[in-house]
């Protein structure tokens, strides 16, 4: 009982990061692959505020979001709408995309490198125990889903109810009728992707409090997001968070069952599971 | 009367709630051109992918020369003898005309390769009025160039069954006679041709059948003059007196 | 029927080879040492070109079939001969080939990516655990193979691969891959079987890798699953396959050569700003040179030939 807790503690954070990304692609149609690494910073921010100042890493993502969606807004209208516009085809943004991406998360490793070194990093915020339930938790894995939730909470009122949210849901649905509806698709896509990596970078401010890094760490997180959304379904909230969910308890079931070192092999196991049945995602109507 | 070559039985496709195509049954004959005709959004490109493979059905069975081709892939299907063209004309751009052609002759319902398939792509350059053209990049064509290269691919493999999707779509006047002979001529040479029109003079001059769609049913057929004076046909394509 | 500009091609590229395969007999070890990363490269980044070339999938998934590989030797080695296992290398290569591709072709992209990107991951912490479970930590391969014979192998395997992928070129299956690159609809609705083709170029590209991972098993001499399964390989065979140009056959080989030379370099000098610069290639590629070297090299002979034709 208390491993499926556990697990749903970690699917949590692990929902707030693959909205990010889920934002990212199903709004600016930009597989992101350097979402890992925005998180990685993120968590880099929180350690170095924490390490320096004390200062607390739930303070610490009022810093990280505001920078982090001007460094992404400034990502995407520099670096990928030339690809976006340049692009004649989906397939050949999506390559195009991946490609850059991949190098700007190359790039990003080798600047933590060369600024932070290789070492781990971690910080003992709130390593406490709390008792639920009958069963003990350290109180920062609790603090953190309590923040995500919090954010998710937010982020899907605001994605449900505002103009500007609806807009985005009108982007995701068809660009080409939401142009013609007098949105401005190109703004909006910009912020949509400015969003996402700032939900991301966020993710990674709360992850650092319970999870050690390192400069390379944000492949791992990169692939768990992507399966995560793509098992949700590109473009659906309530999706990725069961699917983060799921993804949490299955990986802590593994990593306390059979060994630790597994952790990513249950992930990819469960993408494989889902490619195979259901590949329009976990809650997805089939494709027509 | 002939065995049929192509016949829809109970050919029907939903998409989630939406019936684009409800229970439609029709036939055709060997060297008849059929006009599938109805206003916009009735089915009738539905219909053709159904045809095609391009879409799996949702029930219902098509029959090729009495086998089943529904269910089976796009590729199967092209290989026992259906070939189409796209409503938004789809070319290969990485490749000159010639090659386009080809591509239709190598691996569809009768396949040749190497200097036979040249030799077969040569022919259908002329035969489609693309004379001097085969060695332009598809990206120089003009609108009805593009047009007549995707009708040579489609003859390319000889097919049974030709689908046209709008292929006189976006012409102009001038353009359009030239494109209706065009047709004309493969219906003279005994091609069976199913074809999706909007242009009445069209299907006028080129069907021997109408198939009518309103709304994803079939709601008259026969022949052309006898259709286009059915009420229900006119009520289809100019909404009620009162409306 | 080989045409007379080909003969030429042909010609060339077998003085090439002959040239390449003595190294040996005229370089130093420094050069061999570094002929071996090349032709290592030429052959992992040719072999990737075949399939993603035509196709545009980019497959991460060039460390997974090499480790397999690598691992087919290390464990065979007591009992097989070499050029046996190399030959089971290949055939399982393509087998776990045919397998991700059977899952994944028919999917779009960007799953083939995220999927080929894990694979690697996949095996290495399942060998890691399997090695943990029976307790043994690494493999060792022995053999009385020096760096000349490795590298003359791995030319001869280089010059099959660029037989075999001369071969696709002229073939159906060669023109089957380039209509699916250009539109895959166009190509079901003319009668290819996509899936298949694809699945089938897959299944040599990774047959490819894996015989290459076989081929280098006993340079490493001690093998483990970090080393096998390098996830940076994958990702260095894309970049300098893309870096040379994946329209053309003698396209990757353009971008092994220069991209070893400097990677060698700055490994050697900077090893922390190895990713930095694998990372700034990347976004080279793709905003100044989508075509590659190969794509500069044909604009330039175009460019010439018009100012010949002005004059």
């Amino acid at each position: 009982m208390d491993i499926v807790i556990i697990g749903l503690l970690l699917g949590g954070t692990y929902a707030l990061i693959a909205m990010g990304l889920n934002l990212q692609y199903g709004v600016a149609r930009i597989m992101n692959l350097a979402n890992g690494e925005m998180l990685v910073a993120g968590g880099f921010t929180a350690f170095w505020f924490y390490t320096a100042g004390n200062i607390s890493p739930l303070l610490t993502i009022f810093i990280v979001a505001p920078v982090a969606f001007a460094a992404n807004w400034l990502i995407y209208r520099i670096m990928l709408e030339p690809l976006v516009r340049r692009a004649k085809s989906r397939g050949q943004l999506e390559v195009d995309s991946i490609l850059a991406t991949f190098g700007m998360s190359f790039i990003a490793v080798g600047l933590m490198l060369a600024f932070f070194g290789g070492d781990y990093f971690n910080y003992s915020f709130l390593a406490v125990p709390v008792t639920i339930m009958g069963d003990t938790y350290a109180q920062n894995r609790v603090v953190a889903f309590l923040a995500a939730v919090v954010i998710c909470a937010i982020l899907y009122a605001w994605i449900t109810y505002s103009r500007t949210g609806l807009s985005l849901r009108a982007i995701a649905v068809s660009p080409e009728s939401a142009r013609l509806a007098g949105i401005n698709v190109r703004q909006r896509a910009a912020i949509a992707f400015a969003l996402g990596g700032a939900i991301t970078a966020v993710g990674g401010a709360l992850i650092s409090s319970f999870l050690t890094l390192d400069a390379s760490a944000g492949v791992a997180f990169t692939l768990k997001a992507l399966i995560i959304v793509i098992m949700g379904g590109v473009g659906d909230v309530r999706g990725t968070i069961i699917a983060a969910l799921l993804l949490g308890v299955v990986e802590t079931l593994v990593a306390s069952l059979i060994d630790p070192g597994l952790t990513l092999a249950a992930a990819y196991t469960l993408f494989i599971l889902v490619l195979l049945f259901r590949p329009q995602g976990l809650f997805g109507r089939k494709p027509t | 009367m002939s065995e049929a070559v192509l016949s829809l039985r109970g050919v029907t496709k939903r998409f989630g709630g939406l019936i684009a195509v409800n229970t439609i049954d029709f036939q055709v004959r060997p060297g008849q051109v059929v006009g599938l005709i109805g206003p916009n959004g009735s089915g009738k490109s539905t219909t053709l992918n159904l045809i095609s493979g391009a879409l799996p059905l949702t029930e219902g069975e098509i029959h090729l020369r009495g086998s089943t081709i529904s269910g089976l892939r796009a590729d199967k299907i092209a290989r026992r003898g259906i070939s189409r063209t796209f409503q938004l004309v789809r070319l290969l751009p990485s490749m000159t005309v010639e090659q386009n052609i080809i591509a239709g002759a190598v691996f569809g319902h009768r396949r040749r390769w190497g200097a036979e398939a040249r030799q077969e792509a040569a022919r259908l350059v002329e035969r489609v009025g693309l004379v001097g053209k085969g060695n332009m990049a598809v990206g120089q064509l003009t609108y009805i160039d593009t047009k007549r290269v995707e009708l040579a691919r489609a003859l390319a493999s000889d097919p049974t069954v030709l689908l046209l999707d709008e292929w006189l779509a976006g012409l102009n006047p001038t353009e359009l006679q030239v494109g209706i002979d065009l047709i004309h001529s493969l219906r003279d040479e005994g091609r069976t041709i199913v074809l999706v029109e909007h242009v009445m003079d069209a299907i006028r001059s080129l069907c021997d059948y109408c198939v009518v769609m309103s709304s994803g049913a079939k709601i008259a057929e026969g022949t052309p003059s006898q259709v286009l004076s059915d009420p229900e046909v006119i009520r289809a394509y100019l909404g009620d007196d009162d409306a | 029927m080989i045409a007379g500009k080909e003969l030429q091609g042909v010609i060339v590229a077998t003085i090439l080879l002959l040239i390449a395969g003595a190294l040996p007999y005229y370089g130093s070890d420094y050069l061999l040492s570094l002929g071996i990363t090349i032709a290592m490269f030429t052959v992992l980044a040719t072999s990737w070109a075949l399939f993603s070339g035509p196709t545009h999938y980019i497959s991460l998934a060039t460390a997974a079939f090499f480790g397999l590989g690598t691992y087919t030797a290390g464990l065979g080695i007591e009992t097989l001969p070499f050029w046996v296992l190399i030959g089971l290398a290949g055939v399982l290569g393509a087998g776990l080939a045919a397998l991700v591709g059977l899952a994944t072709l028919r999917l779009s992209g960007v799953y083939f990516v995220i999927f080929t990107l894990g694979l690697a991951e996949l095996v290495r912490q399942v060998i890691t655990w399997g090695q943990n479970m029976t307790g043994q930590k690494g493999l060792y391969v022995l053999t009385d193979f020096t760096e000349a014979n490795l590298y003359q192998m791995l030319v001869a395997l280089g010059a099959a691969v660029f037989l075999v992928g001369w071969l696709i070129n002229r073939s159906r299956l060669g023109f089957a891959l380039r209509i699916i690159g250009d539109d895959e609809t166009v190509a079901a609705h003319s009668g290819i079987n996509t899936a298949l083709a694809k699945v089938l170029l897959f299944m040599v590209s990774g047959a490819v890798a894996a015989m290459t991972g076989a081929i280098l098993a006993p340079r490493y001499v001690y093998i483990e699953p970090a080393l096998a399964f390098t996830p940076l390989l994958s990702f260095q065979v894309v970049i300098m396959a893309l870096l040379g140009g994946v329209h053309r056959l003698w396209g990757p080989i353009v971008g092994v050569i220069p991209f070893t030379i400097i990677l060698e370099t700055i490994s050697a000098n900077f090893p922390n700003q190895v990713t930095l610069f694998i990372g700034i290639v990347f976004l080279v590629i793709v905003y100044f040179i989508p075509r590659g070297f190969a794509g500069l090299i044909e604009q330039m002979r175009d460019w010439s030939r018009s100012r010949e034709g002005l004059t």
